[in-house]
Formats: C-alpha cells, structure tokens, sequence
C-alpha cells in the first residue's frame, strides 16, 4: 500500500501531507491524556504499535500472485480510538522509508492518510456498529480490523487514480487499475489480519481484562469470557 | 473452548498464507523462454501501471538510503518483525505472570482471612513481588555458605 518515493506529483504529495498533519497532531494529544490519566496502560499502548510493527513487516503471497502486507492498525484504534493510530502509524511509516526505501518522505503525507487515519477510523467506526447491532465480540474484532485494513488500500488506489487518471477512462477506469492491484490482492490478507487480531483480543481479554474494561472496550461479560 | 478456538484461528490464517503458493498457477514461458516474476510486491507492479498510465512521468525525488542487497532489506524486515513480536510477546508473558499471581494471591488471601478476598484486586500488583523476596531470602545464606 505503500506509495513509492517520489511517485506522487508535487501538490498531491503536499496536499496529502497537509491533510494528515492536524491527524498527527490530534493522536499525539490523545496519547499524551491517556497516558496521563492512567499510566499504567503505557505498555499496551506498546503493545498496539508493536502489532502494527510486526504486520506491516510480513509481505504475505496472495491469490492474484503478487505480495502485499497487513497494516496492523485495527487493535489500536480499537483499544486506544482512531486518533492515537496516526502517530504510532506515522513511526512505522518513517522506519520504513528512512531505512527500507519502502514508501516514502514525499508520500509520507498520503500513506499516513491511508494506513493511520482511515484505516483507523475504519476500524473504530465498524466496531462501534456491529457492537451496536449486537454481533457477538469477536465478529465485531474481526469485521473491524479487517474492513480497515482493506480501506487502506482502497484509499491509495483511489490516491493513485487521482494522481495518475487514465487517459482514456479518466479515474473510474484509473481506479479500477489499481484497486485491482491492491484491493484485490489485500482481501485475503485482510482476512488474515482480521483473524489475528481476534487472535491478540482473546489473549488480552483472558489476561487482561482489567485493562480492556478500562479502554471500555469490553463490557463486563465479555472480559469474564 | 478458547483454546480451540485460537488454534482453528492460527490454522486459518496459514491456510490463508500457504494456499496462494500452490494455487496461482505460473506464468507461462514468454518467446524468450523466460517466465514473468511471481508474488512480487504489489507496490512494485502499481509503479508499473503508473509507468503505463503516464510513461512521461519521473519520480521527482529518490529515497535517501536504499538498501543495498535483498538480503539487507529482509534483514531490516525481519528486524522490524522481530522488535514487534518481541514486545508483545513480552507483555503477554508478563500478563501471564500478573495473572498467576493474582489467582494464587486470592486464593492464600480466601484461605487465610474470609474478608480477605475483597481487597484481591487491589493487593495484586504488590502479591507478585512476594515470592521473589521469599526467594532471595533463602538464597542469600547459600550463596554466603560458598
């Protein structure tokens, strides 16, 4: 889902990166009151970017024959909400285009925007929905994280079907080039991802159900579980 | 029942991981005889469709560092998975331990005082010190006795 360095025209570059910055900036604030108002939850905020670490490192085959990775954002936006993603999100990203030359500085702005922040809010909002409608914990987990992470993906096809329209379809036909790419080829890792983050949710909520009634994640019945 | 459970979920997911392997066919030989490069990044062949869509485009900045090799790129890569897994498998080892604790605390706790049990919850952060300290204590004379 990365977009290369240097593959996005100079205002969609500028442009994506100023619309992820007040994002940044607001996740860093809700980090800094979480952390002040119950301290003890600093680890499994760790915890969150460490998922996300480890997912966006592991380039998985798909079925269309290519690779693409997980974004591991669902858990922390579902633990901690959506705005606490973005900065841990923006950490894994400058790891990866400083040292990896994977992604970039210049479309640093607009992966942020897909992988940290819708992502993330994707993740936040189908959760609070299918909890709302009564779907049992672990669908909601599962529904959550990965309908985000295939948001993300959708997101940058529709990121690189603006900057790059097609010449004769225009961007519904640019659109489709490369959801077909990406899309396509995240949707069973986002089935993937989903699963393992049911996975993570049931060895938190067994030993850490203090931890997730505090996050008012789960009620009381399910972290007895 | 949970255990189950997460077993089916980890068999899942290999199936997920493994099954693409086996089931996307190859890609037949070009002219040449040479076969196009499968389970590639999708970020790579999305900088071949641009390359398509606009093949007047130049990419107007470069990465400040690139890896030198593969080997050193996967290398960063398995670092980064490494430094993840590491810390969660950490906490939940911790967690384990906190929990363990807090059982074995409350039930000592239920065992010694009736109204004992009530203040679990609270005295649980303390309680796991106290086998260590129990330990030391009997560790010290041995280790002076050498």
């Amino acid at each position: 889902m990365h977009i290369m360095e240097g593959f996005l025209p100079v205002e969609h570059a500028l442009g994506w990166a100023l619309a992820s910055a007040p994002f940044v900036a607001a996740g860093i604030v809700s980090i800094r009151r979480t952390i002040r108002a119950r301290p003890e939850l600093r680890m499994l905020l760790g915890v969150a970017a460490a998922f996300t670490f480890v997912l966006s490192a592991l380039k998985l085959p798909s079925v269309t024959g290519s690779c693409s990775h997980p974004t591991g954002t669902g858990l922390g936006a579902i633990l901690f909400g959506p705005a606490a993603m973005a900065p841990i999100g923006a950490v894994v990203l400058l790891f990866q285009a400083l040292l990896l030359a994977h992604g970039g500085l210049t479309t640093l702005g607009a992966n942020l925007f897909s992988m940290a922040i819708v992502g993330p809010f994707a993740a936040a909002g189908v959760f609070r929905l299918t909890k709302g409608l009564g779907a049992p914990f672990a669908l909601s987990i599962f529904l959550a994280a990965s309908l985000a992470d295939l948001a993300t993906y959708v997101v940058t096809s529709l990121q690189l079907a603006w900057a790059f329209p097609d010449p004769v379809g225009g961007m519904a036909a640019s659109f489709a080039k490369f959801a077909g790419i990406f899309a396509v080829t995240q949707v069973p890792l986002a089935i993937s991802e989903g699963l393992l983050t049911v996975l993570i949710f049931n060895a938190l909520a067994r030993f850490n159900p203090q931890e997730l009634r505090e996050l008012r994640v789960t009620g009381q019945a399910e972290s007895q579980a | 029942m949970k255990h189950r459970q997460n077993l089916l979920l980890l068999i899942a997911v290999i199936l997920l991981v493994a099954l693409p392997l086996w089931l996307v066919p190859k890609p037949a030989a070009d002219a040449e005889g040479k076969t196009a490069d499968l389970f590639t990044g999708a970020d790579d062949k999305a900088r071949d469709l641009i390359g398509t869509i606009d093949p007047h485009y130049q990419p107007w900045f470069a990465p400040l560092l690139e890896p030198a090799s593969n080997e050193i790129s996967s290398l960063l890569f398995a670092l980064q998975a490494a430094l993840g897994a590491g810390f969660i498998g950490y906490y939940l080892g911790v967690s384990v331990t906190r929990e363990k604790a807090a059982r074995t605390a409350a039930a000592n706790a239920k065992a010694e005082t009736p109204s004992g049990a009530k203040r679990v919850s609270a005295a649980a952060a303390p309680a796991d010190e106290v086998p260590i300290a129990d330990a030391r204590a009997t560790g010290e004379p041995a280790a002076r006795a050498d």
